[in-house]
């Protein structure tokens, strides 16, 4: 109980401080936004293409976009030294994770949901039939990258090239995740549309995976 | 879960050992304070004193040697073992006995006075959040800025909503960076009048000070550390003001 109310608690400072700075979702939504628009005006692509190119395009930025938010993740708790007043206050250390990594999902799924209307259109592919199945590849698909991501944030933010070390620790470590993801939403936007479950699977099995290992040492990654 | 009630509590420091790479921050040092006593650690920048106070609040992990935490009865509760990972369950009960101020504010600019009262008495599951909140930001001074975002207030009113962080939980023990930092000549007698009240109800108190002031003359005791290691250590009075004040014992 104590790890659910003291994540309940956190999850929304996370969420108070996001909405009064929007700092992490006006960074990644512009990110996405120009990296989308501009591939579209470059290579102009027809549907095939973009059925071909499009969901490895639309991974690849949400990627990025998502290194971009992890990094001041727990940057922002050395401020005031504020990760000392949460250690010394919660009752389970998983708590801070949770929340992290809650939020960090809920904001890199605000951010894929804004873009994918103004991805179809320029790409021209159709995602309304798939929706359903495309948000839960969504869903699946940022808790893969936010669960390693908010662990390497704790460790990165320690570091002395903080900046140089979480996309360093993170990128190589997420290639399963976006070959995973990319070939799962390539499959919903093929001409006969289709749920990989192969794909599904691999990226559940890895999300199970990373948080059990952050249950289990999470609590190491926020010592001094 | 409520707030825990008071348990005088001491606190054993054996043989630690702090190392950053090859530079020691402190040297098999050994110290143990009663519950109830309020110490004053002196000494230059760098000696020690808040690695000392980090150790003692489970936030950084000695090298070498372990802290206690000794209970009325002369039991302890052992709270860190250099190089073994310490029972949580333990360790967590020593955090509710445990308030903490240090040189950071520890509180978020983002968010109200009020609202990181609140949230930081949630997380300690403190009985009645919003009125411990509300009693303690009229302490400090702050009921009629408890709105304001912290980012708004001057170093000294942030100095206070730490202090008031930190006593959410009615703690057995304070650890107290240099709690006078940004506070104004009335905000340092008022500190000292709180200080002075959790001392003579029985808390222990361990704080870092730099010279002699309103708030080292709380002191029962005056500890001096120099590279890491205790070098001076007294309870008499006219050996304390050399203590606090540098000069030779």
């Amino acid at each position: 109980m104590a790890l659910f109310d003291n994540t309940t608690v956190l999850l929304g400072k996370e969420l108070r401080t996001e909405f009064r700075s929007r700092e992490l979702l006006t960074t990644t939504v512009v990110f996405i936004l120009v990296v989308v628009v501009l591939f579209s005006f470059t290579f102009d692509p027809s549907v095939g293409e973009s059925r071909r190119f499009g969901p490895g395009l639309l991974w690849l930025s949400f990627l990025f976009a998502a290194s971009l938010m992890l990094q001041p993740c727990f940057l922002r708790e050395q401020n005031n030294d504020t990760l000392s007043a949460l250690r010394l206050s919660v009752q389970d250390p998983f708590s801070i994770f949770l929340a992290k990594l809650s939020a960090n999902t809920l904001f890199l799924l605000v951010t894929e949901l804004l873009m994918l209307p103004i991805f179809a259109i320029l790409y021209n592919v159709h995602i309304l039939a798939v929706f359903p199945q495309l948000a839960l590849v969504l869903f699946l698909g940022s808790l893969g990258v936010a669960i390693p991501g908010t662990a390497f944030s704790a460790i990165s933010a320690q570091a002395r090239m903080r900046e140089l070390m979480l996309p360093l620790l993170l990128l190589p470590l997420l290639t399963p995740v976006l070959i995973a993801s990319t070939e799962a939403t390539g499959g919903l936007l093929a001409e006969n549309p289709g749920l990989r479950i192969d794909w599904l699977g691999f990226l559940a099995g890895f999300d199970i995976v990373f948080l059990t290992a952050l249950w289990l040492f999470g609590e190491y990654l926020l010592e001094e | 879960m409520t707030t825990p009630a008071f348990i005088p509590t001491g606190i054993r420091f054996e043989n630690i050992e702090k190392r950053y790479g090859g530079l020691y921050a402190l040297r098999r040092l050994s110290l143990e304070v009663a519950p109830g006593e309020c110490v004053a650690f002196a000494g230059r920048n760098g000696s020690g004193k808040t690695t000392l106070l980090r150790i003692a609040a489970r936030l950084v992990r000695p090298s070498a040697g372990s802290v206690s935490f000794l209970g009325p009865s002369g039991g302890d509760r052992r709270a860190e073992d250099g190089g073994v990972n310490p029972p949580l369950q333990t360790a967590r009960e020593a955090d509710t006995a445990i308030g903490f101020v240090a040189h950071a504010t520890m509180v978020y600019d983002e968010l109200t006075a009020e609202e990181n009262l609140l949230m930081f008495a949630k997380l300690q599951g403190v009985a009645e959040p919003g009125a411990r909140a509300a009693t303690l930001l009229e302490e400090v001074g702050l009921s009629e800025r408890r709105k304001s975002l912290v980012r708004t207030f001057s170093r000294g009113m942030r100095q206070r909503v730490a202090i008031a962080r930190a006593l959410l939980n009615e703690p057995s023990v304070l650890l107290l960076d240099e709690p006078a930092t940004g506070l104004d000549p009335e905000g340092i007698t008022w500190l000292a009048n709180a200080l002075r009240r959790k001392r003579d109800a029985g808390r222990t108190i361990l704080m870092s000070v730099h010279g002699e002031s309103e708030i080292s003359g709380l002191a029962t005791r005056a500890v001096r550390l120099d590279a890491g290691s205790v070098v001076a250590d007294t309870r008499a009075g006219s050996d304390m003001h050399a203590i606090l004040t540098f000069a030779e014992a």
